[in-house]
Formats: C-alpha cells, sequence, structure tokens
C-alpha cells in the first residue's frame, strides 16, 4: 500500500535530510578543487537552518547536493532517507516538483509570465488543473501580502516583492523544505528582514523544513540551528541556545 | 510517457501511486505564444531571415509557373516575352523547369537562412539560461523545454513562411502583370501557383525546425544549478 509507505517514513523519520560523508571534487583544467571534505549532517523536519560560512567554503557546493542539483563525487544524500544519487531524472523533477520549493538570491521569476502563473507554473506540473491551481495561487499570493498584485509582471514588482512571489511559489506544491539560496543577498536591510520574518513564519505555520545558504547575519536570530562550514568541512553545528551566546561574542568582537 | 504512474522516491515503493510530472498541451502553447510576444523584436528578426528566404523561393517558383503558363499557350509572341525574360529555354521546349543555377542559388539562399536561424535560437537559448534552469528547479522535465522552444520555433515558422510565400508570390505576379501584361494571370496554372505557395511554406517551416533543433537540445540539457548562478 503506497499509503502506509509514505506514512511510515512520514512517522518515522524525523531526519528530513542525511549528508552522510560526502565528498565533492571539482575539475578546473588540471587542478582538482576539493570543495567538500567529508560532510556529514543531519537535518531534522521542520526546522530552519541557516548555513554560513564565508564564499568559497563549499557552502553552495553543499546546498546543491541537498537540492538534488548536484551529484557528490562520494559519499550520499538522503532526503527522506531515500538516495537521490539513485534516482533517475524523471524522479528528480518529481522531487524538484513536489518535494522541495526553491528560493534564489537573484529571485528568478520567470520573467514572461505574471506573478500568478509564475505560482501555479509548479502547479501545472504536478498535474493541477488550471482552476484549482489559479485558486490556490490566489491564495498563496494573499499569504504572502500580494493579494492584489497577481498580475503583474515580474518588472513591474520590487525586489521584495520578486522575492514574496518566489516564496508563494517555492510553496505552491506543499513541499517538504524550503532551500533558499542567499534569499536576502540582493534585497535591502528591512525588506530582507521582512523575507526572513516571512519564511520563518511560513515554516512554521506550515511545518516545512527551511535550509537557506547565507552569510547575512540577520538570519541567525530565527534560525533553530546554524551549520558553520568551512573550508569544505563542518565546522560546528550550534543550537538556538548556544547561538545567543555565540552571538554576543560576535557583537562583543566588533 | 508523461502520464504514467512512475514508481518513486525509493525503488521499494509499489508503482500504484498517482505521482506525475506534466505540461499539458495548451500550456505549452500558451506559454511559447507568450515568450514570443514578450521578445517580439527578436522574434521578429529570427523570422525576418526566414520570410526573405521563402520568399525568394516562391518568387523564382511562381515566375517559373507564370512563364510555364504562357509557354502552353503556344503563342509565338509570349513564347519571345519568356525568352527576353531571361528563361533559356530550346525551341523544341514546352516548360521552363528550374535550372540549375537557379536550383544551386535557392539552396544557398535556405542554407544561410538556417545557419542566421540557428545563430539568433542560440542566443536565444543563451539569454534564457536562467529562466530555463528556473524551469527545471520547479520541475520541467527535458522534454517541456524541448516542446517548448520547438513550439516557438514552429510558430515563427508558419508565420514567417507564410509572409514570405505571400510577399514573393505577390511580388512574382506583379512582375509577370507588368512584363507580360494581362494575359500572364489568365494563362498561368493557379493550381500550379498553389503547389507552389504550399511548398514554399512548407520549406519555411521545415527549415525553422531544423534551425532550432540543436538550440532547443542545448537549452533542454541545460542543469538546473545554472538558474542559481548569480552571473549575467
Amino acid at each position: 500500500m503506497p499509503c502506509a509507505y509514505t506514512e511510515r517514513f512520514m512517522a518515522e523519520s524525523t531526519n528530513i535530510v542525511r549528508v552522510s560523508n560526502v565528498y565533492k571534487t571539482f575539475k578546473l583544467g588540471k587542478v582538482e578543487v576539493k570543495a567538500l571534505q567529508g560532510i556529514n549532517l543531519e537535518i531534522a523536519r521542520g526546522n530552519y537552518i541557516s548555513i554560513m560560512g564565508p564564499s568559497g567554503s563549499g557552502k553552495s557546493t553543499l546546498f546543491n547536493m541537498i537540492g538534488g542539483l548536484d551529484k557528490p563525487s562520494s559519499g550520499k544524500v538522503f532526503i527522506d532517507e531515500v538516495d537521490i544519487a539513485q534516482l533517475d531524472a524523471y524522479e528528480l523533477a518529481w522531487l524538484r516538483c513536489r518535494k522541495i520549493g526553491y528560493i534564489f538570491q537573484t529571485f528568478n521569476i520567470i520573467q514572461v509570465m505574471t506573478a500568478l502563473e509564475n505560482i501555479t507554473l509548479p502547479m501545472i506540473f504536478a498535474g493541477m488543473n488550471n482552476d484549482a491551481a489559479t485558486e490556490k495561487g490566489l491564495q498563496l499570493l494573499e499569504l504572502v501580502g500580494l493579494g492584489d498584485r497577481y498580475s503583474h509582471k515580474p518588472f513591474e514588482l520590487s525586489g521584495g516583492q520578486q522575492q514574496r512571489v518566489a516564496i508563494a511559489r517555492a510553496l505552491a506544491n506543499d513541499p517538504a523544505i524550503i532551500l533558499a539560496d542567499e534569499p536576502t543577498g540582493n534585497l535591502d536591510l528591512t525588506t530582507g528582514e521582512e523575507i526572513i520574518a516571512l519564511l520563518k513564519r511560513l515554516s512554521q505555520e506550515r511545518n516545512v523544513t527551511v535550509i537557506s545558504a547565507t552569510h547575512d547575519f540577520k538570519m541567525l536570530n530565527v534560525s533553530d540551528q546554524v551549520v558553520w562550514i568551512r573550508d569544505g568541512t563542518v565546522d560546528k553545528i550550534e543550537d538556538r541556545e548556544e547561538l545567543s551566546i555565540s552571538i554576543g561574542k560576535i557583537d562583543t568582537r566588533h | 510517457m508523461a502520464d504514467q504512474d512512475v514508481p518513486m522516491m525509493g525503488k521499494e515503493e509499489p508503482a500504484s501511486v498517482n505521482r506525475q510530472i506534466v505540461l499539458p498541451f495548451a500550456k505549452s502553447v500558451e506559454i511559447s505564444l507568450k515568450s514570443i510576444k514578450v521578445r517580439f523584436f527578436r522574434s521578429l528578426i529570427t523570422t525576418m531571415t526566414l520570410v526573405l528566404a521563402v520568399s525568394f523561393l516562391s518568387f523564382v517558383r511562381i515566375s517559373n509557373d507564370v512563364a510555364n503558363g504562357l509557354l502552353a499557350t503556344q503563342d509565338r509572341q509570349l513564347r519571345q516575352a519568356v525568352v527576353r525574360a531571361g528563361y533559356d529555354i530550346g525551341p523544341e521546349d514546352t516548360n521552363v523547369g528550374a535550372s540549375p543555377k537557379q536550383r544551386w542559388i535557392i539552396i544557398l539562399s535556405l542554407m544561410v537562412c538556417v545557419v542566421g536561424i540557428v545563430n539568433a535560437q542560440l542566443m536565444a537559448v543563451t539569454e534564457r539560461f536562467r529562466e530555463i534552469g528556473t524551469m527545471k528547479c520547479l520541475g520541467a522535465l527535458d522534454r517541456f523545454i524541448l516542446r517548448l522552444f520547438i513550439l516557438e520555433a514552429g510558430m515563427q515558422g508558419l508565420a514567417g513562411a507564410g509572409v514570405g510565400a505571400l510577399a514573393g508570390s505577390l511580388f512574382a505576379l506583379m512582375g509577370a502583370l507588368l512584363r507580360y501584361g494581362l494575359v500572364s494571370l489568365t494563362a498561368v496554372s493557379w493550381l500550379a501557383v498553389m503547389g507552389s505557395f504550399a511548398i514554399a511554406v512548407a520549406v519555411g517551416c521545415l527549415l525553422s525546425l531544423v534551425g532550432v533543433l540543436y538550440p532547443a537540445i542545448v537549452a533542454a540539457r541545460m542543469q538546473p544549478v545554472e538558474a542559481m548562478r548569480v552571473e549575467q
């Protein structure tokens, strides 16, 4: 029974993402670049995770692995206890469509479509009919506070509004995971804070695991867990409680 | 394929789960139309090479049809007029069929046109890397992307070839009218003209599709991670 199968995982696996001993080496000409050198990581369902690290630390590489956008040289990445290296192209597309919602630094709203069409597109891919998708799309726009802007084209929206559309789009198929790559990287301070607050609220309301790669310290306040990456390894993992102390340290250091 | 139930997420899962990735045909057409509309100027330029090549093809073919129609009247004066117009016909010939020279020029123009289309479409693909990557992140399969590009090219092809064939035949008929007078329009076999028109449109569509094939494959094979890149 399919349902029994899914429910078993829903009930049992508390780790939505498990990264096990992942190495990744890129070849740049004749030089080998070791981007990841043995990463082990477990991410609990429903948490808000920030992956922090300087640029070049392997943060984005790890992030792409978790998102099923790239495959490790060795080691395994499990999403819902399924090794994503074993999935074929079709299954990967399914994973991207239903399990994971992506949010990008550059928003990546599809330029030729209106806000609403952008949000309904993943639902169309998922096989939902047009009317149902439109209705849900409007609800999602309402949810992110853009209820009246459904017919706007991306260039008629501000950066913050575009990112809101992107968040609504990421939520379209009720994913288990939202992957946000520097979601505040192209936004000013206040707008960035609003986006972070929105993400946090939605992750709590909808029990979505949010994983974001960032070097925005505003993210730390809302994170349940912060993973620090340095030179392709996990430097340290801090939970929320320890975090306030280290933020204090950061503040005193500067 | 797209509508099959596919066992998903772990091979041990029963195949009965209804999980699918689809892009209905009507939706594909809608998206392609929008893409063309938004990038109208670029589409216009891509289509323009096609319009020119196809109008040349239809001009040459229909001019020949007219000449054939005049020869078929068995009128000596009209025959002289056709010879004066530059057609090489022997005393016994009853039709002008395309000469090798003519054929080569047409083939050359069509080849140049295909290369132009490939070039323009490759640029269009590069321009849209991020859009394609984003679509893939949203769950689009390779063949959705392929289908979108081919649909777009098909529409451009149909429009471009239609306009081109129309322009070419109008010029040919007007030229004939000026050169030979009204008799050219009565003598010509309209069936042959229609045939030439149809051939020109078909060739135009075919060229457009041939031209987009390689760029579309490049686009379809693109990795979704491209969407993440910040440069551009």
